[in-house]
């Protein structure tokens, strides 16, 4: 067992931990030490190869296929330097004031988290993306959108220097994303902070943390870890969770903290997802160019789902499309004509839905598909189909119907399966990358973990900062406003540094 | 010895009722693709290699109450159809084993660069300049 010791340890460095990192990194000049833990590795630029399989397995938990414990969702989060923002297509919107209103958290209002949403969206260079860079993919999206009245938007993303790749969502092989591992973690390594990966966190205790460090697999894509592997104990006088919606609630019970803090895991939810692919009667521009630009959100409120332009790859869209045989190898081979449409439900948070650990320890997310959901996700595969249609596509594939293959002339049908749907789990793909909860921010144990400043109720030096301080969902993508709350979360910290440290 | 081998006729039979195409590939094709699935499977709880062997003994012997015959020696189209009654299975857990069974046999076939160019992906890292 090796000892080390350090003012303020960090979990994680996606959006939550990067921007801590960033945010208290100056306090390094004053002599403080932090450190920042994560799980997963470092590649170095040229081990992006945008090749499906091996940088899924290099870059997300479980390969991306981590599974609820009814085996009926996967789950999609990264495990690597940057976290999720390593993985994610750079979408970056400012928190809506209808969710934050709804939440009512204690001293979170909505103006303070959008200018600090604003301060990143500066950070991170976040803009509208020019229109000679859209892609047909995107751009039948609109135009369908457009035809039928639907008040499509365009998606703010922080890129720079993008080649249209199209392989956000496997790491972007030419750094075009400007994710924590591209600003914020830089930025605090140049000032001090030591990020060490590799670097599992089993459980806390008193100002303490546990912690094994790995050594790189034969074969595997990353840098080793600038630690030794093997067992550490570690000192530190705060410490900032940050490991996301599954882990730091899964951390927190390992750490004995769930008789405490009654509402640990709960309050689960992740914007359950469909991913919709229709075919046109030519190759269009759709695995060049950036996949994600525009989305439609006008039905939140009404019918719960929110669409969004996506392109995913050949394993992931297969396994997307329901069925087998023929009729799906028809779409497969009809790659280079597909365009899709990812369809989000807008979730709530239930007393089923939470995270809980096994007896090793390990997370469990339990979800069950509330009706709203399943409402949404169809509602949502039925408006995208309409809007396929409208774009000029010759054929559907309809997930939540019996007979998943739609031609343009059967449109018609489209109101029957709206009314009668196939929405079997465990027969759909449904898989969720919008992870939130578990670490719920509010006024007290009762009804949450930690207070409005992401401070675990009744301990001091202990916080949290990620999307698992949501009370609810965002019904956003949520990243932009996970460094809002962290940011918030860091200037706490700052302005106590005088007792904490 | 490799995971698969004990179940190799049941998974290959699976794989070419998901994936018709896969029927075509030769041995070099289905080594390719198994391997893929058993590296997948590595990283994976022990328990689910022993789960996905157990499906496929569960998919070859309940074909034969069903068509009287093994399911790795039925027509296409009786496999499909013991397949189709696999995916709508009342029972959720049935749904869900066929479900990650059919996940993986896409993960080999649609892993594999071959079929990356049989399908015309041709994603490149450098986007819009590689257009021409």
């Amino acid at each position: 067992m090796t000892r080390r010791s350090y003012d303020v340890v960090i979990i994680g460095s996606g959006a939550g931990g990067g921007t801590v990192a960033q945010e208290l990194s100056p306090l390094c000049r004053d002599g403080a030490r932090i450190a920042v833990l994560e799980k997963g590795p470092k590649l170095r630029a040229e081990e992006f190869t945008g090749r499906e399989l091996e940088m899924a397995q290099a870059l997300y938990e479980d390969g991306g296929g981590f599974l609820t414990a009814e085996r009926t969702m996967t789950l999609a989060f990264g495990s690597a330097y940057g976290g999720s923002t390593a993985v994610y297509t750079g979408t970056s919107l400012e928190p809506p004031q209808r969710v934050l209103e709804r939440w009512n958290v204690p001293e979170l209002t909505f103006a303070d988290l959008q200018q600090r949403a604003r301060k990143f969206a500066a950070e991170n260079n976040v803009h509208l993306l020019e229109d000679g860079r859209i892609n047909e993919n995107n751009r039948f999206f609109v135009e369908g959108c457009r035809r039928l009245n639907y008040r499509v938007q365009q998606f703010p993303v922080n890129l720079k220097g993008c080649r249209g790749s199209s392989l956000c969502n496997l790491g972007c092989p030419n750094q075009a994303k400007q994710g924590t591992d591209r600003v914020q973690l830089p930025r605090a390594e140049g000032n001090g902070v030591e990020i060490v990966t590799r670097c599992e966190v089993l459980r806390l205790g008193e100002r303490t943390i546990a912690a094994r460090v790995h050594a790189k697999p034969a074969g595997a894509k990353g840098e080793p870890s600038s630690w030794e592997p093997g067992e550490y104990e570690i000192d530190a006088k705060v410490i900032v969770v940050c490991a996301g919606a599954i882990h730091s609630p899964a951390l927190l019970m390992r750490s004995r903290l769930a008789d405490r803090l009654p509402r640990l895991g709960h309050g689960f939810t992740c914007h359950p997802a469909i991913i919709m692919v229709a075919e046109h009667d030519r190759a269009i521009t759709n695995f060049v160019g950036h996949p994600k630009s525009y989305y439609l959100d006008q039905f939140a409120e009404s019918d719960r789902f929110l669409l969004e332009t996506c392109m995913y790859f050949p394993f992931v869209t297969a396994k997307a499309m329901s069925g087998f045989g023929p009729e799906h190898s028809r779409f497969m081979r009809a790659f280079p004509r597909l365009q899709m449409i990812l369809v989000l439900a807008c979730d709530e948070a239930n007393a089923q839905n939470r995270v809980t650990i096994d007896s090793a320890g390990r997370p469990v997310v339990h979800y069950d598909f509330a009706p709203q959901v399943i409402h949404g996700l169809v509602q949502g595969a039925v408006t995208s189909a309409r809007i396929f249609f409208a774009a000029g596509a010759v054929r559907a594939h309809l997930p939540v119907a019996r007979d998943p293959t739609m031609e343009r002339a059967d449109a018609g049908r489209l109101d029957q399966i709206a009314q009668h749907p196939d929405f079997k789990p465990g027969k759909l793909s449904v898989s969720a990358a919008h992870l939130q909860g578990g670490c719920a921010m509010g006024r007290g144990p009762e009804d949450s973990v930690t207070d409005g400043w992401g401070r675990v109720h009744g301990i001091p030096w202990l916080f949290v900062a990620d999307a698992s301080l949501f009370p609810n969902s965002l019904e956003i993508n949520p990243y932009l406003t996970i460094m809002a709350l962290a940011d918030r979360v860091a200037e706490v910290i700052r302005e106590e540094a005088h007792t904490l440290l | 010895m490799t995971q698969l081998s004990s179940v190799r006729p049941i998974f290959r039979a699976v794989v070419s009722t998901v994936v018709p195409e896969a029927g075509q590939l030769n041995e070099r094709g289905w080594q390719e693709l198994e391997s893929l699935v058993e590296t997948t499977l590595e990283g994976r709880p022990p328990a689910m290699l022993r789960q996905l062997r157990m499906f496929l003994r569960l998919i070859q012997w309940c074909s034969v109450l069903r068509f009287g015959r093994r399911f790795s020696s039925l027509s296409p189209a009786r496999r499909a159809r013991m397949l189709t009654y696999l995916e709508d299975h009342r029972i959720e857990l049935v749904r869900c084993g066929f479900w990650g069974l059919r996940t993986l046999a896409f993960l080999g076939f649609y892993g594999r660069a071959e079929t990356l160019q049989a399908i015309g992906y041709a994603a490149n890292s450098r986007g819009w300049e590689a257009q021409g």
